[in-house]
């Protein structure tokens, strides 16, 4: 699992929603090792802008070598993302963190606004039945890809579909179950999910966000709280970036 | 073409190391850079016991720079001493231990256990501004940091280098100060207090409020200070601030420094350190340079 900083090169970008935007990048070396839930950092080409944005992996194409960001515009680093067009040059890090492990058995895979891209790649990699839940504050991205690998519900807040509510509530109405739970979202939805497995006691993967610095586990800035005395940091932390981003349901305190 | 310096006593290969907290313990980094190549690795904060560091956001980007409020989480010495140090001795540079306590007993009990250990030197961070005790607290009144210098060169085997907060208002007293307890090198600068506020949450970016601000916005502010501390001091100085390039590293080795660290510089670029230090050969060959040595402190003729 070599990390590498490379030139890649924009092969074509769309937006998906009003601030959603979707980018395939030439990044053979980094394709190659990829795997679903990990994630890269993007560079930004003003030097005033010295730390990376890490956006996760939306979908990795092994055989073409491009990798899939799907991200929202939050700032001018994001915003200028969002103006690459085909061939325009990208810095990027990568792949980093650990990644969803491939536990092939009834599932959910819950994602909630842009932690929902992930998802995508896992859902390919994954056997067994999916059971895709997606919750939105109102506008859908991804959900039509997303039905081609599993059966999606959605929960919007505005009830505009789905749901009226969020992903647990979309979990709720339909009765369903699982065996093991995979998530991205904001963190009191992971909070929620982290309470519903604990207490029925299943199989759960937490991928968390934090700001980052260096992207690799050495400045310790992107830590969330371990439950036990973590064996890197002997204090209560661990590093998102590199002992996560995704994290067992019972090692972290949201 | 010569890059040597030597620094109390201690010879490096080159005058290129990065800064403590930037580079963890050099594992994380060595998937990228060779660290055989470095002058030294800086390792991060090691206190007495493990320290958890601060609450979250911890980072925060600024124009042209950051602010850090890590808090100086470590895992504290016995695991530094067991799993670091082992790791960092495969390596053919020189392992400079960054120290940091509470209290004047917490340096020493970290000094005295570092003893016998085969690290090359140990700067003694007087100058976190994160952290409420200890630190900046002997970084900002002479008198406090001549006295934890005294106290810390009775207890060292290694020579030591007391890393200046550049948070006063001369530092040429300070560094005058941590020479006169017997300071064998000065280190500097640390980062300079900062805050950012989130518009949109209307509050503090950093979980501690403040942090320290470091990258390329800091530099000149850190390259008069080596100038000043220079014609202040006659123990060598290791130079940083916003070094980015070998011409960054330049300014502060004509400054007055005789090594210089790579700190803020790694997370926007991983390879940065050994970009600096080709940064300097390329200089070097340019102009003819034979002897790095005569670079140092040049503009003070």
């Amino acid at each position: 699992m070599a990390k590498r900083k490379m030139t890649a090169s924009v092969v074509c970008q769309e937006p998906l929603a009003s601030d959603v935007f979707s980018m395939w990048i030439q990044a053979d070396a980094i394709a190659k090792e990829a795997s679903a839930g990990q994630f890269v950092s993007v560079y930004t080409k003003d030097g005033a802008k010295l730390l990376p944005r890490p956006i996760s992996l939306c979908e990795v194409d092994k055989e073409q070598g491009r990798i899939r960001l799907v991200y929202r515009v939050v700032g001018q680093g994001t915003k200028e993302f969002s103006t690459y067009q085909a061939g325009e040059s990208v810095a990027i890090l990568g792949p980093l963190g650990n990644g969803f492990p491939l536990v092939h058995k009834k599932a959910f895979l819950i994602g909630g606004g842009i932690g929902i891209p992930p998802m995508l790649e896992l859902s390919k990699q994954l056997q067994g039945e999916k059971q895709i839940i997606l919750g939105y504050r109102d506008i859908r991205f991804l959900d039509e890809e997303l039905a081609a690998y599993g059966k999606v519900y959605l929960a919007t807040e505005d009830g505009s579909a789905g749901t009226k509510g969020n992903v647990m509530d979309a979990i709720r109405q339909n009765a369903l179950e699982a065996e093991v739970i995979f998530a991205c979202g904001p963190t009191p939805m992971l909070r929620a999910i982290q309470a519903y497995a604990l207490e029925k006691g299943i199989e759960c993967y937490l991928s968390l966000e934090e700001r980052m610095a260096c992207g690799i586990g050495a400045c310790l800035g992107c830590v969330c709280q371990s439950k036990e005395v973590d064996e890197h940091s002997h204090v209560h932390n661990k590093r998102v970036c590199n002992d996560g981003p995704v994290f067992r349901a019972e090692e972290v305190e949201l | 073409m010569n890059m040597k310096v030597t620094l109390a006593g201690v010879e490096f290969k080159n005058p290129v190391m990065e800064a403590s907290g930037t580079f963890g313990s050099g594992m994380e980094y060595s998937e990228f850079v060779d660290l055989n190549q470095l002058g030294a690795v800086v390792s991060k904060g090691v206190a007495s016991v493990p320290w958890a560091g601060n609450p979250l956001p911890r980072v925060a980007e600024t124009y042209g720079g950051m602010l850090n409020a890590i808090g100086l989480q470590n895992p504290g010495m016995d695991v530094f001493i067991e799993r670091d140090l082992p790791f960092l001795k495969q390596f053919d540079t020189r392992v400079i231990v960054n120290v940091c306590g509470k209290s004047v007993k917490e340096y020493v009990e970290v000094v005295e256990r570092l003893a016998d250990e085969a690290v090359d030197m140990l700067e003694i961070n007087i100058s976190c501004p994160n952290v409420k005790e200890g630190g900046i607290m002997f970084g900002q009144d002479p008198k406090a940091a001549e006295a934890i210098t005294k106290e810390v060169k009775k207890y060292a085997k290694q020579p030591i280098i007391m890393k200046l907060s550049p948070n006063v208002t001369d530092i040429k007293q300070m560094a005058k100060a941590v020479e006169a307890g017997g300071a064998d090198v000065v280190s500097l600068i640390n980062t300079l207090t900062g805050m950012k506020i989130d518009v949109n949450r209307r509050t503090f970016a950093l979980g501690n409020r403040t942090g320290g601000l470091s990258g390329p916005a800091i530099k000149p502010v850190a390259v008069r200070m080596v100038y000043e501390v220079a014609t202040a001091v006659k123990i060598p100085i290791i130079g940083m601030g916003g070094i980015m390039t070998g011409e960054d590293a330049l300014e502060f080795i004509l400054a007055g420094a005789s090594a210089v660290s790579v700190g803020t510089a790694n997370f926007h670029n991983p390879y940065a350190t050994l970009d600096v230090l080709k940064g300097i050969e390329d200089y070097m060959k340019k102009y003819n340079v034979e002897e790095l040595n005569s670079l140092i402190g040049a503009v003070h003729g």
